[in-house]
């Protein structure tokens, strides 16, 4: 009678039933639990991340020379850029607009630079489903070596602000 | 009626108190009011946020696309907050009161007090709403900075959270002194054992809320800066320990409608107990999944803060997924329904709606809403679901199909109990729980389908029509944006028979309940 007091002793020990599913789940959850901390070194798939510091102005000045320094064409007014093989290669996310595209090779390892000019944005590379938070003032680096050619499409998934839906961007891959 | 009194040695005035002749529990006279308002200002939250349920339900179906971007982003800000705040937070408060109250048999302490808190609460929501529907606050429930609000905005946000720190306050209060005062023999009951697990949480989690929020206030005043990351952390804080509080109500509630409905009996007082006790412990840091793929910290703190608390606080989990339906098994065994290994779950009162409430509630909670938590809290998995729609789905499953399910079964009790009216419509009562409960089965499984393929949550237009550079999602996205439009439809009219059974019990004539059962009393 979950809604009355119990009998006065209630501290019994458990049934058989009972002691086997409580085993048997504290096994798995014990067990789940050090997979996750196994899983940060057995698995491939951590995202090699570090993360400093940065004013918007400062990202913009250092991906405008970025963008100056590598820019190899232009579709629909963002510039596309190819990133020096083993480079730094930066990306910038304002309302609503992920620039400039992005021009890799595959094999090659490179270093992601991802901040904001404005509010946070939600980093969505598609169809792989990759999705990562960004701020701004900070320079979220994530080192990133792409397997398969082809074209990927940027979306964002953290709202930020009327015209979110809007806000695409590009990586190409060679 | 037989009212009885006692003397308030807070107000010097009298306590008064009725029995109820169903359940022969004392009900304090000035804790029914409260109950009855904090709950029916719940179900109005409910009904304002089922609106815009359905309104955003048929924005996201790709072929009716109903709003307008502006319009679509206020209304699943105001969808946001009505309901996984208000609606669940009022009810809660009902929830408190009517625990601490009628299952001790003892009154509320500072009765004043917390008619000074539903006042704060009603006086939040309402300058939360109105700023919603201005255009002021267009920013979400989460409210990340820099992304600003009308000031008012958090002004509401915050003297909500004041308010409900009170209720938690007046509980705990009113808790020590029915203890104080004898008014019941031996422990607590498991109910309200459950109850002050979600105080207890609650409390930790409202200053954290606080932390997140009135900082964000002061800068939107011009007073200092507020850190994204910062705000995150502590914002999760509140908002996903809040889960928890719910998650423990929730769970209450469970183990009060199988008492209610089928006479079950908790199997063992000390393992159920233990189960809370393990998410007071561990469940808070299971905030940190919300930041697993946020700059600034570092992998290994991420993946050691979701793995210990959270593993631990599932195990409380699986406990009560045992308990409860062994519970229910003993009872209905108990009643002679004995033929083969399922009989006692076929012969079960499923046509009652407390009951069949309780079992959609455990099947979505325990085999949706549980199970996908926990895959996507893990770090790498998190990966491949941070902001898409498979989060949203998750939580339909528990705040949704879960515990918002169970609040509505046990308001069929309250009804006639409480309220001591009739229920109206009997026949959609019987029906209600089936209806809201497939519904969002629906709405769960395709929203996660449709975020495993790409699609992001809070999001207007999924084919990227307008947008400068082209992006497709697979093709199979639409059909599963498809299928939640349908499931909203289905699950939005479950919660038009609850509001319309609500709504017209309360003008049902008044009377003493006859049975426990909703159905007959
Ligand atoms: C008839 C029932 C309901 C339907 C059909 C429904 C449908 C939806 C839809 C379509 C979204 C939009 C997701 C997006 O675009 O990202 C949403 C978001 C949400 N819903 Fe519901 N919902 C229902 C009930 C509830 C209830 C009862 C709660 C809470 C107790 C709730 C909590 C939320 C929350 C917290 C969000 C996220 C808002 C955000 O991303 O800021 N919903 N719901
Ligand atoms: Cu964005
Ligand atoms: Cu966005």
């Amino acid at each position: 009678m979950a809604i009355f007091s119990p009998e006065r002793v209630w501290w019994k020990p458990l049934g058989r039933e009972e002691r086997l599913w409580v085993t048997v789940s504290a096994v798995w959850c014990f067990f789940m639990f050090f997979m996750l901390i196994g899983w940060y070194f057995l698995g491939a798939q951590n995202l090699p991340t570090k993360t400093m510091r940065i004013t918007p102005a400062q990202f913009q000045t250092l991906t405008d020379a970025f963008v100056q320094a590598n820019k190899v064409g232009e579709e629909a007014g963002i510039p596309i850029v190819h990133v020096p093989a083993g480079g730094d290669a930066y990306l910038i996310a304002k309302q609503w607009q992920w620039t400039p595209i992005l021009e890799l090779e595959v094999g090659k390892t490179y270093t992601l630079h991802l901040s904001s000019l404005d509010v946070q944005h939600g980093f969505s590379v598609q169809p792989i489903n990759l999705n990562l938070q960004i701020f701004p003032g900070y320079d979220f680096i994530v080192t990133v070596t792409p397997n398969r050619t082809g074209e990927y499409g940027l979306i964002c998934n953290e709202f930020c602000s009327i015209g979110h839906h809007l806000m695409t961007g590009k990586i190409i891959v060679k | 009626m037989a009212a009885i009194s006692a003397p308030n040695i807070f107000t010097g005035t009298k306590s008064q108190y009725r029995v109820c002749p169903v359940t022969t529990l004392k009900v304090d006279l000035a804790a029914e009011r409260l109950i009855i308002w904090n709950a029916v200002t719940a179900i109005v939250a409910l009904t304002v946020g089922g609106l815009y349920a359905l309104l955003i339900g048929l924005t996201r179906w790709p072929d009716v696309h109903l709003l307008s971007a502006p319009w679509f982003y206020r209304l699943l800000t105001g969808h946001g907050l009505n309901m996984l705040v208000f609606w669940i937070v009022f009810f809660e408060a009902a929830g408190l009161y009517f625990g601490v109250t009628a299952l001790l048999n003892a009154r509320l302490v500072g009765v004043r007090l917390a008619w000074v808190a539903f006042a704060l609460m009603l006086i939040g929501s309402l300058m939360v709403n109105v700023m919603v529907l201005m255009g002021k606050a267009d920013v979400m429930f989460s409210a990340y900075p820099p992304l600003a609000a009308d000031p008012l905005f958090y002004v509401g946000y915050i003297l909500f959270a004041v308010g409900a720190i009170l209720v938690c306050c007046i509980f705990l209060a009113s808790l020590v002194m029915a203890k104080v005062e004898r008014r019941y023999e031996g422990s607590m009951p498991l109910a309200v054992f459950g109850l002050l697990t979600a105080a207890i949480i609650a409390l930790f989690t409202l200053a954290s809320g606080a932390v997140a929020l009135i900082p964000t206030l002061l800068w939107r005043l011009g007073i200092g800066e507020v850190d994204p990351g910062a705000y995150r952390v502590t914002f999760w804080g509140f908002g996903h320990s809040a889960q928890q509080i719910n998650l423990s109500a929730m769970i209450a509630i469970w183990y009060s409608l199988a008492t209610l409905t089928v006479g079950a009996k908790p199997v063992n007082e000390k393992l159920s107990r233990f189960a809370f006790f393990l998410y007071i412990l561990f469940i808070n840091l299971g905030s940190m999944h919300h930041l697993l793929v946020d700059p600034g910290l570092g992998s290994a703190n991420k993946f050691f803060n979701t793995s210990y608390a959270m593993y631990l606080a599932v195990l409380g989990s699986l406990i009560h997924a045992f308990s409860i339906p062994a519970a229910i098994e003993v009872a209905m065994r108990e009643k002679g329904y004995n033929k083969g290994l399922f009989g006692w779950l076929l012969n079960a009162p499923w046509k009652e709606p407390g009951f069949s409430a309780l079992m959609f509630s455990l099947f979505i909670f325990g085999f949706i809403g549980g199970p996908t938590g926990v895959v996507i809290g893990a770090g790498q998995i998190n990966l491949l679901a941070h902001n898409t729609w498979r989060i949203t789905g998750h939580f339909h499953a528990t705040v949704v199909g879960g515990t918002t399910l169970a609040f509505m079964g046990f308001t069929y009790y309250v009804i006639p109990l409480i309220f001591r009216r009739p229920l109206f419509a009997k026949p959609l009562v019987r029906w209600q729980p089936w209806v809201y409960g497939i519904g969002m089965i629906l709405v769960s499984i395709s929203m996660t389908m449709a975020g495993v393929l790409g699609a992001p949550r809070r999001h207007w237009d999924t084919t990227f029509t307008n947008a400068a550079i082209p992006v497709q999602l697979p093709s199979l996205t639409n059909l599963m944006l498809t299928l939640t439009g349908i499931g909203a439809l289905i699950a939005v009219t479950g919660g038009i028979m609850y509001v319309v059974v609500c709504v017209g019990s309360l003008f049902m004539p008044k009377r003493e309940a006859r049975a426990l059962d909703p159905m007959e009393a």
